[in-house]
């Protein structure tokens, strides 16, 4: 187990590395960083002076050592002329000797954001406890009835109740965040409908969550995950219902009632426990579109505004943690599957 | 001219989809006449939820057809504004009209007084024409990669099982947004990208007749030329354009120039989802590989190749069959995502992300703009699931 969990965490680093470095390749093209001397220094510098900025402040390196200074690995640059001493590490009118040599991640300096001119670090800390809070939620609403659902659906196979519960669930899977939130806003908060029940904008949300403002992206996320795990509920309950053990217990004639609860339901959670966690990369992508939708301004807001604008190193941050964020669930998942399901053991 | 009445609004679209109707009634007509001989798709008709995901697939892929190729069904001009009819309810009379203009928005006039209906009949178009296309080549890389991986196993497998979650462990949005700046589509980079998710269908089909033919060299170098030579100008011609990175061919030979937004689009939609159907044809091919056909055929002397192609492949064919379905509802689904992020097409583009992208800023006081688009991609997508459903409860049976 030892051993499986070390395995898996140096794949989960060497995934991290390489995505970031993929990333920041990406974003540290020749016309971005040319962009980035404009917006920083002067919009109609010539390309002279354009390279001259970038040779001044440490852009001019080569990738692979910019990457590490980003990281914390490298020594990053300096430079001393006879206005004073610079560097990635040295404040501003701060001396070489008093700066630590390596600033990056390592050390926990995530670099400025260029958009919001704040510290990333920090940046990113308020913004994952605002999707954190909305995620909590989206999991309360989304998993207890993703989970009866399925067990409804799948305990009589084939009966009505099954039928209309799959298609409900085929129903919420087939629409995307953008769609449901786009329904659910006009039907429940415009004045079309007439039924002004809750708030169309989640940015009061973002000190003081009430019903009424929250709910609305809440449900939107919940739903398009729900009808995932609720087929996937049910599958498995399906499946458990016409095991061995369960006739058994039918015809010792136990009540129907005490079969599902006692008997099935233990086992029928299994699978649906990875999916749940596995659903985590797909529930980023829906915070994406509905607080962009709702405008709140949690991580995935900062993901649009960082890659709209080029803001490399609070892109960079952000990619980070969520890489980080799906590996680790997926760690989770993977053990979790093996804590459940005592057939599963790993040498 | 009085606005229309909801009732009046419901006949006249759908006297204006007569065309589909028509189409619909003739294939239910003709498929259910000989639904026994059509296999998988014959039984298809004994399971009502597959039929209803049936009809709403082919409801929308008639009409993407109609108005595509031959101009019906849409009333006005998606791209067209008249002025007088920002905003206005659906059924509102068009204001000016004149001889021969359809004298309704049946479905009101959007933000920029352009009409609602014909904006969602031209999206559908847009959509017909990528999703598939894209699914297909999804695929096809992802066969072409997951079969060999699957098979031999080793350190090929890890590499790309590594290099696919890497791709998967990335928040799609970002991946959109890091392929579809400007700054990077001058790199170049989707280029290359697409010259070499283009190539790998060739690849598939060259190994697939190389594998078959083998044994017989002039049938082989015969068939190989019929289909790899016009694929491979075609191929040429694809990723080659005018100023772009690849600039491969003379212009005279260059058949066609696809777009530079919707080559962008195209590659984006392949490279998120040939991970995930590499990950399905591993698994699939990791299963079959132990059966006793593989072994026969292994005592044959047959090559790896014919085994994975011919021998493998076609009994993985159920659940990526269903997959496809799916993957198809998937892929439409992100083509909203990218244009609801105003990624890749363009601003004015009909397609359904666009239109509720640029419905949503009035949405609480004009939500007919957004709603419709939203409608029909719920419902082509719904329609796919169902269909997918029907399929894998069919293929189950037997």
């Amino acid at each position: 187990m030892i051993l499986f969990l070390l395995r898996r965490l140096g794949v989960m680093l060497l995934t991290a590395l390489c995505l970031s470095l993929i990333v920041f390749a990406l974003t540290n093209l020749p016309a971005n960083l040319e962009k980035i001397a404009k917006f920083e220094g002067n919009a109609r510098m010539s390309d002279a002076q354009v390279e001259s900025w970038l040779e001044k402040n440490g852009y001019a390196q080569p990738m692979l050592v910019r990457y590490g200074e980003w990281l914390g690995a490298w020594p990053g640059w300096t430079r001393t002329d006879e206005t004073g001493e610079y560097g990635r590490c040295v404040p501003v009118g701060g001396t070489i000797a008093d700066s630590p040599a390596r600033c990056g991640i390592l050390q926990g300096e995530w670099g400025e954001s260029r958009v919001f001119r704040e510290d990333v670090g920090p940046f990113i800390a308020t913004r994952l406890a605002l999707t954190g809070k909305m995620m909590f939620w989206v999991m309360v609403l989304m998993v207890p009835m993703a989970l009866v659902i399925g067990v409804l659906a799948g305990m009589r196979e084939g009966s009505k109740l099954d039928r209309g519960l799959s298609t409900l669930s085929i129903l919420t899977t087939a629409t995307p965040e953008y769609v449901s939130g786009v329904i659910l806003i006009a039907v429940f908060a415009s004045s079309a409908f007439g039924l002004k029940w809750f708030k169309g904008t989640a940015t009061s949300a973002m000190e003081n969550a009430t019903f009424e403002n929250f709910f609305l992206p809440v449900l939107t996320i919940a739903l398009f995950g729900m009808g995932y795990i609720a087929r996937m509920t049910r599958a498995s309950m399906a499946e458990v219902m016409t095991s061995q053990y369960i006739r058994t217990a039918r015809l010792k004639g136990l009540p129907f009632r005490e079969i599902v609860l006692k008997h099935a339901l233990r086992n029928a959670l299994i699978a649906p426990f990875t999916v749940i966690m596995l659903q985590f990369p797909w529930l980023l992508n829906g915070v994406v579109i509905v607080e962009t939708l709702f405008n709140y301004k949690g991580l995935g807001w900062a993901l649009v505004q960082a890659a709209g604008n080029n803001d490399v190193d609070l892109l960079l941050g952000i990619s980070l943690v969520s890489v980080v964020v799906v590996l680790l669930t997926q760690l989770i998942s993977d053990i979790g599957y093996v804590y459940l399901n005592p057939r599963i053991r790993i040498a | 001219m009085e606005p229309l009445s909801w009732g009046a609004i419901a006949a006249r679209i759908l006297l204006q989809f007569l065309p589909v109707w028509i189409a619909l009634a003739a294939t239910f007509g003709l498929s259910w006449v000989y639904r026994s001989k059509l296999g998988l798709y014959g039984k298809l008709f004994d399971n009502r939820i597959g039929l209803i995901g049936l009809f709403l697939t082919l409801f929308w892929v008639y009409t993407a057809l109609a108005a595509g190729l031959f101009d019906w069904i849409a009333t006005h001009d998606p791209l067209t504004a008249v002025s007088g009819m920002k905003n206005k309810v659906p059924g509102t009379p068009l204001r000016g009209a004149e001889d021969g203009d359809y004298p309704y928005y049946l479905l009101g006039g959007d933000g920029l007084a352009r009409d609602v209906f014909s904006r969602m009949v031209a999206g559908s178009w847009i959509v017909v024409q990528i999703a598939p296309l894209a699914t297909l080549f999804a695929f096809m890389a992802g066969i072409t990669l997951g079969l060999p991986a699957g098979y031999f196993g080793g350190r090929l497998d890890s590499v790309l099982t590594f290099a696919a979650n890497l791709i998967l462990a990335f928040p799609v949005i970002l991946l959109f947004y890091l392929l579809v700046t400007p700054e990077i589509v001058e790199s170049g980079l989707p280029a290359y990208l697409s010259a070499g998710l283009f190539l790998l269908p060739l690849v598939f089909l060259g190994l697939l007749i190389n594998a078959r033919a083998r044994t017989n060299p002039r049938r082989r170098w015969m068939l190989l030329a019929v289909v790899l030579l016009p694929l491979g100008w075609a191929y040429l011609s694809l990723i080659s354009a005018e100023g772009s990175a690849l600039d491969l061919l003379p212009a005279t030979l260059d058949l066609f120039d696809v777009p530079g937004g919707i080559l962008v689009v195209f590659v984006s939609v392949i490279f998120v989802n040939a991970p995930t159907v590499f990950r399905l044809t591993r698994g699939l091919t990791l299963d079959l590989k132990t059966r006793d056909y593989v072994a026969a055929a292994q005592t044959r002397g047959e090559g790896p190749w014919y085994i994975m192609l011919w021998e493998i492949l076609p009994n993985a064919r159920g659940p990526l069959i269903v997959d496809f379905c799916l993957r198809i509802g998937y892929t439409t689904i992100l083509l909203g995502t990218l244009g609801f992020f105003g990624l890749g097409l363009p601003p004015d583009s009909p397609d359904w992300g666009t239109t509720i992208n640029a419905g949503r800023k009035l949405l609480s006081i004009f939500p007919h703009p957004a709603i419709a688009p939203a409608v029909a991609l719920l419902s082509l997508v719904l329609g796919l699931n169902l269909l997918a459903d029907g399929l894998r409860e069919e293929s189950l049976k037997d």
